[in-house]
């Protein structure tokens, strides 16, 4: 690794820095070097605005003439499309290729016209929205003003989750409104769904391979002052988890209360996880007996016959490998088409822009396979499924506050429905099957997108239900750095009484100070149904005041109804208080955006 | 007299200085949201707006551990002088016990009205509709003149008539003058003195602690008269009302462990007229505004104020402030501290129902339906509720012809006294205690119906079901159920424990006394199982249980009111 660090291109240090560094990184490990590398990008970022880990700065040159390199635009919600972009950056350096990696939300609009090669890679949210830093980039496109695009070539990757009716359509939207400028589309839009990796490099392979034919291959890396970071690797992936164990699972809703919500905790004793608030905690879970049950008894195969022989039983299969609770439209278009009778088909069919999404939503596997029967092989019935993926939670504690354990805020999922019970596979293994001890496999994905601000600075938190989570860590983490700026946490859940998720600790930090304002809605405690949003307007000139003085807004929870509706809000506060029209209005918020002051974590 | 030892203040004489005559902060925790309670030191104040914050204590431990505030809720206090009440006024309460309260009302041993499980941002409409139907809470609780309590029906004679007159003329003089109550729950208006307002009877820091006052017709003792800081016993010659002899220094509260508390029986110190009366009171809480004691809250009782400087020195004070000596007091008797279950017949000719209300709580159980039943009887009847000191209810002014009807509907509801398996549980009475009381040590209300069955065993085995015993049941030693005048009662220690006292007399003349300390139902039952054998077989005839125990037992020897009653 010293090696390494003498292989650097030329460096920015002067001779007796960089033998000081040199001398320090000596007696490092592989892994103390790879925490050192986390270590100093963290600085770079802090101190001079460079680029954040995992991003690749782009040479001088190369910003003055985007015609000669590619272009890598990503918009990113919970980071995974600004993974697979950075993989591709990263990998076209490798090859030589050049290239610039770019967030849409750092991406001046005036810009499009000048690209010729431009790869997108963007994610779509709720019912087809696109990610927050996209936001302004999609409007731009999808307006009267976007140009002719005659020069420009391009690919576009777009994630998605297939059990969300407009799967993929911000992708969809990049991909139409550019060919409709005149833009040469290089080949044709590639959807992934949860389980992108597999398509998305893919994908890039087929990229940087046009990109080089057309491009060519640089003889050696740019001249010029460059920091090269290289992100720490996590050691602990979704495919090799840590096997942390369970400390606490305590209902925290009161006895009375329509939701069974966990406060979970788990022990990290010796996994050397680190986190920022705003990170998501990855749980790796098997799907419980009382989802597969009911599975394996409505389809009417033997669970303890391996499919493929040699292979894992089926009812293995079904707990540990596929997904089997919700539904995407690649399993219904598979089911439909094994379905005899072609009910589901015509079904399908009939909802096609028509509320299929919430018909998707509100039924599980389970409910498709006993409403449309169809005989099928368990080999085939396990295709048809998506792998299971890991479950995100929000983590809910701060390493400042302990550092050797992680906190979860779990709602169990469950409602009858069609006659039987629908658990959430995810939270009901941790909150009914986790008990003091067992294991739970688990990862750290970290979600640059939502990170508190500079200590001095202003923070309004907006966490109804369990979105209030990454706010405990933001406010631990506060409380332990002794951080000045003022907080404003905004709640709102069913009932007061007993929904009111860590009231106590929030009374707390109000009595101590660390809580500047505290104010909550409860939707069920009067006639009229009261949201966040509609305290947000009742409070309008305050919460003017605090963006005014540079508050940095987030907004963390329920993405189909709530996000939109405080969104909606706060444009209405902004144009009341600056007295602008839409344009104005989407200004403004573009301005917050761009600075990192209105930040979303909705799901 | 010298001046008391200069000791600090107790920290609610600061809250009550600071607080603006009773305002403090109490509005802006109103309008908090994010919290059930209100400001700590706001909890202190209103309780002189008959408000008492409180929270289910079998919730407290599992809340925690939800990470949720206690289960706060409010006990909300209706003051209701001499327990007089209308039907409409029945019927308002009754609609907000279900609609803003936790489904029951209960009638205290001070004849008032109380709601429970009153949450934060239901007690703004509470205490408005309970303005609407003519009532208050002000002064329901606090360190003032608390509700002025009169043997409970007026319409019984030309003496019930005048002594609760009375109760409503020093109820309505005592009340503190400060208008917070009315800006703060009925939204009135601030005017220029708000904060300031001249409290002639109380000053800025009120009395150093609560002051009790109730009002005797003889020969019933229903109001404990002995136990009230102030007693008003009516006097009457040929059938009209003389005037009163006048009662200082009676309480029930003590502290487990601090032998300086204590509960103590009243003196009879003289008679005044009736016109004297409210001065006489007016005088008596002034007295103790200057000389009780605020730096030790437990210490600060009028009854220790007494104790402490003597008879003599109170009635040189009193006659000072007075102007004249009252005069010697006038013979009275005293024959039983219960009440009279079933119809009586009033002067007027209209029949008065009693009816029981076991521990005063109105509730609909199955089978049990007693809220229900009495709003049913008011909706038929109506006519006017008293309230008795002894958590019952009577149906009063009712005619002749509606007296079927409404015996039956009480029957139907399971209210008529007869339908009891015991006299016993007839005359037993209970606090609040737990889950909501802050005080409570040990059960009482819920305990109760346990523990007069575990006795009735015994007693149907002695033949003593008929024996009217008094039987009280306290969750601290702090005495709200009046029990050290009880011929048995328990005084809550710890969980399932409580000390045993023994002896008071059926008309509540006389203090029991500490049999057994810190013990278990068992040992309690096994203690008294020998001493009700010995009542059965010993008893002379029309002899009550603690009158037999101070004749057979180690319990003898009269105390001062015995003997300035013979």
């Amino acid at each position: 690794m010293t090696e390494a660090l003498q292989k650097l291109p030329v460096s920015p240090l002067a001779e007796e820095s960089l033998a000081r560094l040199r001398a320090a990184a000596a007696g490092y490990s592989a892994e103390q070097l790879v925490w050192a590398s986390g270590y100093l990008a963290g600085l770079a970022a802090a101190g001079t605005g460079l680029a954040a880990a995992g991003t690749v700065t782009p040479a001088p040159a190369q910003a003055a003439d985007p015609g000669t390199r590619l272009t890598i635009l990503y918009g990113s919600q919970t980071g995974n499309g600004r993974a697979v972009a950075s993989q591709l950056a990263a990998a076209a350096e490798r090859r030589g290729v050049a290239a610039e990696l770019i967030s849409m939300a750092d991406f001046p609009t005036a810009r499009l016209k000048r690209e010729q090669l431009l790869a997108i890679v963007v994610s779509t949210h709720g019912e087809g929205d696109p990610p927050d830093d996209a936001m302004e980039l999609h409007r731009f496109v999808s307006g009267r003003r976007l140009p002719a695009l005659d020069a420009l070539g391009y690919w576009v990757l777009a994630l998605g989750d297939s059990s969300y009716e407009n799967f993929c359509q911000t992708g969809r939207d990049f991909d139409d409104r550019l060919a409709a400028a005149g833009a040469k589309r290089i080949a044709p839009l590639v959807e992934c769904d949860l389980d992108y990796a597999p398509a998305a490099e893919a994908w890039s392979s087929q990229v940087l391979d046009e990109a080089e034919a057309r491009l060519g291959r640089q003889a050696q890396h740019p001249a010029g002052p460059q920091l090269r970071v290289v992100p720490p690797a996590p050691r602990f992936t979704r495919h090799a988890p840590f096997a942390a164990s369970l400390l606490v699972n305590q209902r925290i809703t009161a006895r009375d209360s329509s939701k069974d919500v966990r406060h979970i905790e788990l022990d990290l004793e010796g996994s050397g996880l680190r986190w920022e608030p705003g990170d998501s905690l990855g749980v790796v879970i098997r799907n419980p007996d009382r989802v597969v049950d009911p599975l394996l008894e409505a389809l009417g195969l033997p669970g303890d016959a391996s499919p493929i022989p040699g292979g894992p039983t089926l009812r293995e299969a079904l707990v540990d490998q596929r997904d089997i609770t919700g539904l995407n439209r690649g399993f219904l278009e598979a089911w439909a088409a094994a379905e005899p009778t072609g009910e589901l088909a015509a079904r399908l069919e009939s909802l096609r822009g028509a509320g299929l999404g919430r018909w998707m939503q509100a039924r599980h596997v389970v409910d498709v396979v006993r409403e449309f029967p169809a005989e099928i092989e368990a080999a085939r019935f396990l295709e048809m499924l998506r792998p299971l993926a890991p479950r995100l939670y929000s983590i809910a504690s701060a390493a400042e506050f302990a550092d050797e354990e992680i906190h979860l805020t779990v709602s169990l999922l469950h409602y009858e429905a069609f006659g039987t019970a629908h658990w959430g596979a995810g939270s009901s293994w941790l909150a009914l099957d986790r008990g003091d001890g067992d294991t739970v496999p688990v990862y750290v994905e970290p979600n640059e997108r939502f990170r508190l601000p500079a200590d001095d600075a202003p923070i309004i938190m907006i966490g109804p239900g369990t979105g209030v989570a990454p706010f405990r860590a933001f406010l631990q983490a506060r409380a332990a750095r002794g951080a000045t700026g003022r907080n404003w946490l905004w709640f709102g859940d069913r009932n007061f009484a007993s929904d009111f998720l860590y009231q106590a600790e929030w009374l707390r930090y109000r009595k101590q100070g660390l809580l500047d304002r505290l104010d909550v809605a409860f939707s069920r405690d009067q006639a009229e149904k009261r949201y966040v949003q509609h305290r947000m307007l009742e409070q309008a000139g305050e919460l003017y005041r605090w963006l005014d003085e540079g508050a940095h807004l987030y907004v963390c929870g329920d993405a189909s109804a709530m996000a939109p509706d405080v969104d909606r809000a706060l444009r209405e506060i902004i144009a009341g208080a600056t007295n602008s029209d839409e344009d104005g209005v989407e200004n403004y918020l573009a301005e917050l955006r761009r600075n990192g002051r209105y930040q979303r974590d909705v799901y | 007299m010298s001046l008391p030892e200069q000791r600090p203040l107790a920290e609610v004489e600061g809250i009550k200085a600071a607080s603006h005559r009773l305002r403090g902060t109490i509005g802006g925790g109103l309008r908090d949201e994010a919290t059930g309670a209100i400001a700590d030191a706001d909890t202190q104040l209103t309780k002189f707006h008959g408000i008492y914050q409180q929270d289910d204590r079998d919730l407290r431990t599992e809340r925690q551990q939800q990470r949720l505030e206690p289960a706060h809720s409010f006990m909300v206090r209706v003051r209701v002088p001499g327990g007089v009440c209308s039907a409409p006024q029945w019927l308002a309460m009754d609609r907000l016990a279900r609609t803003h309260a936790n489904g029951t009302l209960r009638l205290t041993t001070r004849q008032a009205f109380q709601f429970h499980g009153v949450i934060k941002r239901r007690l703004k409409p509470t205490i408005a509709a309970i303005n609407e139907a003519l009532l208050d809470t002000i002064a329901a609780c606090g360190d003032v003149n608390r509700n002025v309590m009169s043997s409970p029906n007026p319409e019984l004679s030309g003496l019930h008539q005048e002594s609760w007159q009375l109760a409503c003329q020093i109820s309505e003089r005592l009340t503190p003058r400060t208008r917070a109550y009315h800006e703060i729950w009925l939204d009135g208006e601030k005017l220029p003195d708000s904060g300031a307002e001249a409290e002639p009877l109380y000053g800025p820091t009120y009395l150093p602690r609560k002051f009790k006052i109730g009002i005797a017709v003889p020969p019933w003792n229903d109001v404990d008269v002995f136990t009230q800081d102030l007693g008003f016993i009516a006097i009457s010659e040929q059938g009209r009302l003389a005037g009163f002899n006048v009662v200082v220094g009676g309480g029930m509260g003590a502290t487990h462990g601090e032998p300086d508390t204590y509960p103590r029986l009243g003196d009879v110190i003289g008679f005044c007229t009736p016109e004297q009366a409210v001065n006489v009171a007016w005088q008596v809480v002034a007295i103790q505004r200057d000389f009780g004691d605020r730096s030790n809250r437990k210490h600060a009782r009028f009854k220790y104020t007494i104790a402490d400087r003597g008879l003599d020195w109170f009635n040189a004070e009193l006659a000072g402030r007075l102007g004249h000596a009252l005069a010697p007091a006038r013979a009275f008797r005293f024959l039983s501290s219960g009440d009279r279950y079933g119809w009586s017949k009033g002067l007027d000719g209209r029949w008065h129902l009693t009816l029981h209300v076991p521990s005063g709580r109105l509730a609909d159980a199955p089978g049990r339906t007693l809220l229900s039943g009495l709003r049913d009887i008011a909706l038929l009847h109506g006519g006017r509720f008293r309230l008795t000191p002894n958590q019952n209810v009577i149906v009063a002014g009712v005619r002749a012809a509606d007296k079927r009807r409404i015996e039956a509907v009480a029957r139907r509801h399971g209210l008529m006294h007869d339908q009891l398996p015991s006299a016993l549980r007839r005359e037993a009475l209970s606090c609040v205690a737990l889950p909501t009381c802050a005080l409570a040590m040990a059960e009482a209300e819920r305990y109760l119906p346990d523990l007069a069955g575990k006795l009735e065993v015994r007693l149907a085995a002695l033949d003593l079901l008929d024996a009217p015993i008094t039987l009280r049941v306290t969750g601290c030693p702090n005495g709200c159920a009046r029990p050290y005048v009880a011929e048995i009662a328990l005084v809550g220690k710890g969980p399932g424990r409580y000390n045993l006292f023994l002896g008071g007399s059926f008309s509540g003349v006389r203090l029991n006394r500490l049999a057994l300390e810190n013990v278990d139902e068992d040992t309690i039952l096994a203690a008294l199982e020998p001493l009700l054998a010995a009542y059965a077989r010993e008893r002379l005839p029309g002899e009550r249980f603690g009158d037999f125990l101070h004749r057979s037992g180690g319990l003898s020897g009269a105390t001062e009111v015995e003997r300035k009653q013979a």
